[in-house]
């Protein structure tokens, strides 16, 4: 019997697919699927086996293993690059993460919070001076995760528009595979040229730092590649559909406009319901591993299926209701494990900023159009919406 | 009397404890690793942080000892 082919539309924005919800509540809440690729892959699907995979390293991230779950039917160009460190297994994954993460403590996220606070100003200063309505994916949702990143690594943000294009090739499902190629190959030309730059002349931003640590610039250039694709596009995406939630949430907006205490406890809430990124966590099997009373064989493509975990009864009480005071923690929506995301405290903070100075200084703020017209991306690896057009009245 | 014991081999500086408790977490500024400022939780409170935390570290590198 063939399995049933990966299901990656969501019929309702804040809930998996269906089919992954059926394959979570069924009695082993683990089935096999066929990917794009072909593969047939394991599917997880409750939180307790999908944290347990995720930690358990006889589970491998390695994407050059002929198994590794794909999206696409050709296998990823691999030749254009070294691996980055999310494709690293221990013992090389340890150093690699920790010549980098300082650069993403909380307390160097706090230092970054007044910039970032400038930034979100400056956006909705030209927002308000601009014709009604907005698109708030171009006016705040892009350009404030994009400046922030570009900043951080030392990149010009004049570029942006060339970077923005090609990670959204990257992360698109209708892209060819010569497309992704090319685009693939541009970022990485663009990025050698300037980190050869960096090298010859040493700038205090974070590729500099990478370099002036003895750090070898091929590496470099993979972590690069990696922190401004990473860095891109998935915030921008929590701010249009956080937005998006809370417009369409009067009381509980005004609660939260009333108490900023209650906008870090939403911001969990809003990943767990989107899990935006909820194909990201996919491995290969290396050794024999028992799960949930299935045997997964070595060198089987596993895949997590993230979001109907982000929705399991059996983890969260009234899982399928958005209650922004859930104050949950234990989602999935950042992984798990040693991967889990190295810019999740940058996300948290820039959606903290967004929301606070957003809700506050346009108090009047509405979707100029339903939100159920709203284009939402289906047919991107990276969930979001394309578009939100949004209005205000003249301030009294 | 319970303890929190770091793994600073496992830890890959997440830094979900510090935004747990940063009375009881800090985060290493070199490799970003968990700091124990606090191996004791001071009260009901900090010992639920401290649950909390254990729980929803990435790499398992937190655990507590009675």
């Amino acid at each position: 019997m063939t399995a049933p082919a990966l299901q990656t539309t969501r019929r309702c924005p804040y809930a998996p697919p269906d089919e992954h919800t059926r394959i979570r509540d069924t009695e082993s809440g683990i089935s096999q699927v066929t990917l794009p690729s072909g593969q047939v892959a394991w599917a997880l699907s409750r939180l307790e086996h999908i944290r347990a995979m995720l930690t358990d390293p006889r589970f491998s991230s390695d994407r050059q293993h002929p198994n590794f779950p794909r999206f696409t039917r050709e296998q990823p160009a691999f030749d254009l690059m070294r691996p980055s460190i999310i494709q690293l297994d221990p013992p090389e994954h340890g150093p690699a993460r920790k010549a980098v993460v300082g650069e993403f403590t909380v307390r160097r996220m706090a230092g970054l919070r007044p910039r970032i606070q400038q930034i979100v100003n400056e956006h909705i200063d030209a927002m308000l001076a601009g014709p009604r309505p907005a698109d708030l994916v171009r006016a705040l949702s892009l350009p404030v995760p994009s400046l922030v990143i570009c900043e951080q690594l030392g990149v010009p943000y004049r570029d942006h528009d060339f970077f923005q294009s090609h990670s959204s090739a990257l992360l698109s499902r209708v892209v060819t595979a010569e497309g992704r190629r090319q685009a693939v190959t541009e970022l990485r030309d663009y990025l050698k040229e300037l980190i050869a730059e960096k090298a010859a002349d040493p700038a205090d931003d974070l590729l500099g730092r990478q370099l002036a640590q003895g750090n070898d610039p091929e590496d470099v250039l993979s972590l690069a590649f990696l922190l401004l694709i990473a860095g891109h596009e998935t915030t921008a995406n929590m701010i249009s559909l956080g937005v998006v939630t809370m417009l369409e949430r009067p009381d509980e907006l005004a609660a939260l406009r009333e108490d900023p205490a209650r906008t870090l406890p939403a911001i969990e809430e809003l990943l767990r319901v989107y899990t935006i990124a909820e194909f990201a966590n996919s491995r290969v099997a290396v050794e024999d591993v028992e799960i949930g009373g299935v045997t997964i064989r070595a060198g089987e493509p596993v895949l997590a299926l993230s979001n109907a975990a982000n929705h399991d009864p059996s983890a969260f009480d009234e899982a399928e209701e958005i209650k922004l005071d859930r104050g949950a923690r234990n989602h999935v929506a950042f992984g798990f494990g040693i991967h889990q995301c190295l810019g999740q405290n940058l996300a948290r903070m820039e959606l903290q900023i967004v929301f606070d100075t957003l809700f506050r200084r346009i108090p009047t703020l509405r979707l100029a159009t339903p939100a159920d017209t709203l284009p939402y991306k289906n047919d991107a690896l990276i969930y979001g919406i394309h578009e939100v057009p949004v209005t205000w009245e003249d301030p009294a | 009397m319970t303890k929190i014991a770091a793994d600073l081999d496992r830890c890959v500086g997440s830094g979900q404890c510090v935004l747990t408790n940063p009375d009881a977490f800090d985060q290493s500024d070199e490799d970003g690793t968990v700091v124990l400022l606090q191996d004791t939780p001071a009260d009901d409170e900090a010992l639920k942080r401290a649950r909390i935390a254990v729980e929803i570290c990435p790499s398992r590198a937190l655990s507590l000892t009675e």
